[in-house]
């Protein structure tokens, strides 16, 4: 009887998941009129709107995951290194854009750097896109620093420092070629998880008026019918991609197959 | 000649002060071990060769050359951790070559080196694997060859044996020493283990509370210790107290007994209270001429195997003693008397 119970929850929970997203893939075959065909699709990938946020959303998703890698990666380490003591504050910080919503920030965005600022960031293409990436690497920083520190926390990074100080390299060896080797799964985690971030992210892209997947998604679901669902599921499958990818990855790694 | 020179080494923790007025002249080629209880300090003057700790004051000297500015990828000394630290993304001959790689040392050179190592510690072959595919013996190795392959001028050891089991531990030990007389390296050992650091080292450096207490050959420090601490921490000791009966007799008094003919301290006179320390292996229980006797009760008799460890009650103290074991003689039985044998000049008499 137990077991009858467990399963019906279990049941249940995966229906209440699955459900609108049969529903929702149903519709969006549902282009042509008393036949299931792939037209939303072929409309969707067609549109040329479609080809340009993408690809510069996916750009921006690049520089945020390089950005974060080399901000991130360095302050772990170092805080794991030399100053335990800031640990809860460092997290604290990291923690910071998950209670503050993004549409605070890039009213500030906007507030400090717009074209009468010290810093008038907001007044060219190249400045307002630095200002996104800056924004997404932000979004980012408790999943990618998360993701990080919890690689660190399988290695024993001071004597592994040590060892290959003694072995005659500086700091910019014992990064590239120790740590940052040894915690590339986690990186990689944490790069997928921002990249998922930033193609769906709406709220700063639209704000700061730039051309990325998120204000398009918006624009057609106001205008279409059966094209956001097409999109959705498009968008959808990019998140299980990068999600495979993640599993993929883990599992490749050689000297982490088995850890000891 | 002077290889290594550490030189009035300090090293303070706040107000804690872990290492005071460190002094050890090092010959090339030599093999010192730095021996004490944890937190001695030990670990600490090791880490400041290095590099890993600043010395509060105090110089070190390699062939004449202060080092204490020097960064510790400049000061070319390899290390071999307890935890062997090899770089888990590197297969072992990546780990052995990295400090080649560093110095920029060519392919050819490098894979040479690699092999020469890898031959050296008995683990050719091994090149391809990674350190989670080898035991704990053979990863120390691994890092033992990586902090050699570089042609270090000073090897340290911190501890490298702690994490290994026993039978390991011996061999590796006898192992590092072949290695290390071969390669003529001057080495310094850090180790809380008494046989490791008697077995292995030319000289033996015992600290305590961040002091040099003694520095002398192994044979030196077990049989003249210098101090109570030195005599106590290096092998097993029964300690007795006694009062100085005759100076000029070398007789003191203990448990209603009087023991003459023993090596008094120098300054000692009558009536002082003394410490009479005896080893284990000093005790007999066959007598010889000349031989003082002690009589006790047995209160254990433990069969460790070659040997059994004997302890009685002699003047409110435990006294052990070690016999061979015998295969046509058990051990004795608990509770009855017993009467030992030693020789008074074995006596190590100190003032309390």
């Amino acid at each position: 009887m137990k077991r009858f119970w467990a399963w019906a929850a279990f049941l249940a929970g995966l229906a209440y998941m699955v459900l609108p997203l049969i529903g929702m893939s149903e519709f969006s075959l549902k282009m042509r009129r008393g036949v299931y065909s792939l037209d939303a699709y072929a409309s969707v990938l067609n549109d040329p709107k479609f080809q340009e946020t993408f690809a510069f959303s996916v750009t921006m998703a690049i520089f945020t995951i390089l950005f974060g890698v080399l901000l991130v990666v360095p302050t772990a380490y170092w805080v794991r290194l030399r100053l335990p003591r800031l640990r809860p504050y460092v997290e604290f910080i990291t923690l910071l854009p998950l209670v503050i919503p993004a549409i605070v920030v890039v009213f500030g965005y906007i507030r400090l750097y717009n074209t009468s600022s010290w810093l008038p960031m907001t007044g060219s293409t190249l400045g307002t896109n630095i200002l996104l990436m800056f924004g997404y690497s932000m979004l980012s920083l408790p999943y990618m620093y998360r993701a990080v520190d919890t690689g660190l926390r399988t290695l024993d990074v001071a004597t592994l420092t040590e060892a290959a100080q003694s072995l005659g390299a500086g700091w910019g060896t014992i990064l590239a070629r120790v740590i940052l080797p040894n915690v590339l799964v986690a990186v990689l985690s944490g790069a997928f998880l921002t990249f998922a971030i930033v193609i769906g992210e709406f709220t700063m892209a639209a704000l700061l008026n730039r051309p990325a997947f998120g204000p398009y998604m918006q624009l057609l679901g106001a205008n279409r019918a059966y094209e956001p669902a097409a999109l959705a599921v498009i968008a959808f499958a990019i998140t299980w991609a990068c999600m495979g990818l993640i599993q993929l990855v883990t599992r490749l790694s050689k000297h982490t197959r088995v850890q000891n | 000649m002077t290889f290594l020179r550490i030189d009035h080494l300090e090293k303070s923790f706040g107000a804690n002060r872990v290492v005071k007025d460190f002094n050890l002249d090092v010959a090339q080629g030599e093999f010192i071990s730095l021996l004490g209880p944890s937190g001695c300090g030990k670990t600490t003057v090791l880490r400041m060769v290095a590099g890993f700790e600043t010395p509060t004051s105090g110089a070190i000297h390699i062939e004449g050359a202060d080092i204490v500015g020097q960064r510790p990828n400049q000061r070319n000394i390899g290390m071999v951790f307890q935890a062997y630290a090899l770089f888990p993304n590197m297969t072992v001959a990546q780990n052995v070559g990295f400090g080649l790689k560093i110095a920029g040392a060519g392919r050819a050179k490098t894979d040479a080196r690699v092999e020469e190592m890898l031959s050296t510690i008995g683990l050719e072959g091994y090149g391809g694997r990674y350190p989670f595919q080898l035991s704990g013996g053979q990863q120390q190795r691994v890092a033992l060859a990586r902090a050699l392959a570089v042609r270090p001028r000073v090897l340290l050891l911190d501890e490298p044996l702690s994490a290994l089991d026993a039978k390991i531990r011996t061999s590796l030990r006898a192992e590092i020493r072949q290695i290390q007389q071969r390669l003529g390296i001057t080495t310094i050992f850090v180790t809380h283990d008494q046989e490791e650091a008697l077995s292995i080292s030319d000289r033996v450096v015992v600290m305590n509370g961040g002091i040099a207490e003694q520095v002398g050959t192994p044979f030196d420090v077990y049989n003249h210790p210098a101090t109570a601490f030195v005599a106590s921490f290096v092998g097993t000791l029964s300690i007795l107290e006694g009062t100085v009966k005759s100076k000029a007799e070398g007789s003191v008094q203990i448990a209603g007994q009087t023991l003459t003919r023993l090596r008094l301290p120098d300054d000692a006179a009558g009536d002082d209270k003394v410490s009479l320390s005896l080893r284990p292996e000093s005790l007999r229980l066959d007598r010889r001429k000349g031989d003082l006797d002690l009589a006790g009760k047995i209160i254990a008799a433990d069969f460790l195997g070659s040997v059994i460890r004997i302890q009685f009650e002699y003047g409110g103290s435990r006294v052990s003693l070690d016999v061979f074991n015998d295969p046509t003689r058990p051990p004795p039985a608990v509770g009855g008397s017993l009467t030992v044998h030693v020789a008074p000049e074995t006596i190590l008499v100190m003032r309390r």
